[in-house]
């Protein structure tokens, strides 16, 4: 059995908040170079340039990419022989937070409660956590700062069977639609199919803070990775909303297996910062 | 792409009509920083009569929640939020006589028509390039609401700030412009 200290965690998580909020990933980097050699309109071709430009400055003077810090989404996945010492996991997550937020000068953007009285917690938590319990006696913490333009813009729908893929691509249009350029583009947009209403928008939000360089392990899915990227990138939207052919730079389909009646989908828009952060403990 | 035109803020009436859809600018001199919470407050205390914090006339709002300034900086990150957020407060704005606006994404009917009305313009900056366009920000004042902490209304000095011209006085749509040659579904 492994022992993990309570007080690593907290450093730990502080430090990813940093980095997911300062550093853009270079898959994502890999990305924009791509999509900036693609791009047909001359003004979606400089805003790609400048998205490369600002992830230079955020890089080099270790400063937001976006203002929008996000609410910080935290992936655990717990080896099931791991021991955590010196308090609760979820309390060294949200002590994680809000030091990282705090001495990062990133903004704390979450509120007490969603309707009444809307007063800014000051330190950014809590954060948002999903733990799986997994094999081994390890402790991976991710750390995926989501920010609300982009997260406004996500859609849930409860399909049927007989909608089928078509069922499926067409919300994910819809969702694009609708995304527009208030979510940020060229973005990554996460994809859940399967599961029940809850299970579809985490496999979304999973897939949202997947890699902009990974793909499905399945090949029907890795396809339609490749179907739905295409769809997006012909609505039209382009870079900022403004035009052109790089709408998104990737799309992540996640699937699980779901109920003989149903066929729930969900779309998860990420912006173009696509923040995402691991560790490995 | 089109020639870049240089505008100082605040600015007339006599400059929104020059500034036409897709146009890119630079802006130097002085805009205000307002979001959500603001919009409320200023909103409301119009309702009630009593007076604002300070005068909108030829003003450009700036739809901004920067991260907070490191020690020697004048800003943090500062890229404009989702403009629609506005929407319902706009219209009361753009009659209160600010000139412009500076945000991201679509705006919604209500709004373009308070425009054309009012003469007033509607630009974009790149959503989510905080630290680039924080570059450009040289000063920040806290004008109204401190404890808005993000949202609070605050004077941005700028220079060269830029952004493009989404929607003109005339209503004008560059979104509708920019995407209808590469739209195919």
């Amino acid at each position: 059995m492994k022992v993990i200290q309570y007080s690593q965690i907290v450093e730990e998580v502080a430090k990813l908040c940093k980095t997911a909020c300062c550093i853009v990933t270079p898959d994502m980097k890999a990305a924009f170079k791509k999509a900036r050699e693609n791009e047909v309109s001359p003004l979606g071709k400089d805003i790609i340039g400048k998205l490369l430009e600002n992830a230079q400055i955020a890089e080099t003077r270790q400063m937001a990419i976006c203002q929008d810090t996000g609410m910080a989404v935290v992936f655990l996945d717990v080896g099931q022989d791991a021991r955590i010492e010196g308090g609760y996991i979820e309390d060294a997550i949200n002590e994680g937070v809000a030091k990282g937020y705090t001495e990062s000068y990133l903004r704390k953007s979450v509120v007490n409660d969603p309707i009444f009285e809307r007063k800014n917690t000051g330190n950014n938590t809590p954060a948002i956590i999903n733990t799986r319990i997994v094999p081994g006696d390890k402790l991976k913490i991710k750390i995926a700062p989501k920010g609300f333009g982009s997260e406004n813009k996500s859609i849930l729908k409860m399909l049927v069977p007989a909608d089928g893929l078509e069922g499926v691509k067409k919300v994910f249009l819809e969702a694009v639609k609708y995304a527009g350029p208030n979510a940020c583009p060229p973005m990554v947009i996460g994809v859940g199919i399967g599961g029940t209403m809850d299970k579809v928008a985490l496999l979304a939000k999973i897939a949202a803070a997947r890699s902009a360089d990974s793909k499905n392990v399945d090949p029907r899915y890795a396809k339609l990775e490749e179907e739905l990227l295409e769809l997006a990138n012909s609505t039209g939207v382009g870079p900022q909303g403004l035009g052109g052919i790089s709408t998104a730079v990737k799309v992540n389909v996640e699937w699980f297996p779901t109920h003989i009646a149903g066929l729930p989908v969900a779309i998860n828009i990420n912006c173009h910062a696509a923040r995402h952060a691991d560790v490995i403990l | 792409m089109s020639e870049v035109k240089k505008i100082t803020a605040p600015f007339d009436k006599s400059v929104v009509k020059t500034l036409k859809a897709g146009d890119n600018v630079l802006i130097s001199g002085t805009i205000i920083a307002a979001r959500d919470a603001a919009h409320k407050i200023l909103t409301e205390t119009l309702a009630k009569g009593e007076k604002l914090p300070l005068d909108f006339t030829n003003q450009i709002i700036y739809y901004v929640g920067p991260t907070p300034a490191k020690p020697g900086d004048a800003i943090g990150a500062a890229g404009p939020t989702t403009s629609g957020r506005m929407d319902k407060y706009t219209p009361t704005m753009i009659e209160l006589g600010i000139s412009g606006m500076v945000g991201k994404g679509y705006r919604s009917q209500e709004v373009v028509d308070a425009m054309k009305k009012h003469c007033a313009v509607y630009m974009v900056a790149i959503g989510g390039a905080g630290a680039l366009i924080s570059q450009s920000i040289k000063k920040y004042e806290v004008l109204a609401y401190p404890e808005l902490g993000p949202e609070a209304v605050a004077k941005l000095t700028v220079v060269d700030f830029p952004a493009i011209v989404a929607i003109d006085c005339e209503g004008n749509n560059f979104y509708e412009v920019g995407q209808a040659p590469f739209k195919k579904i």
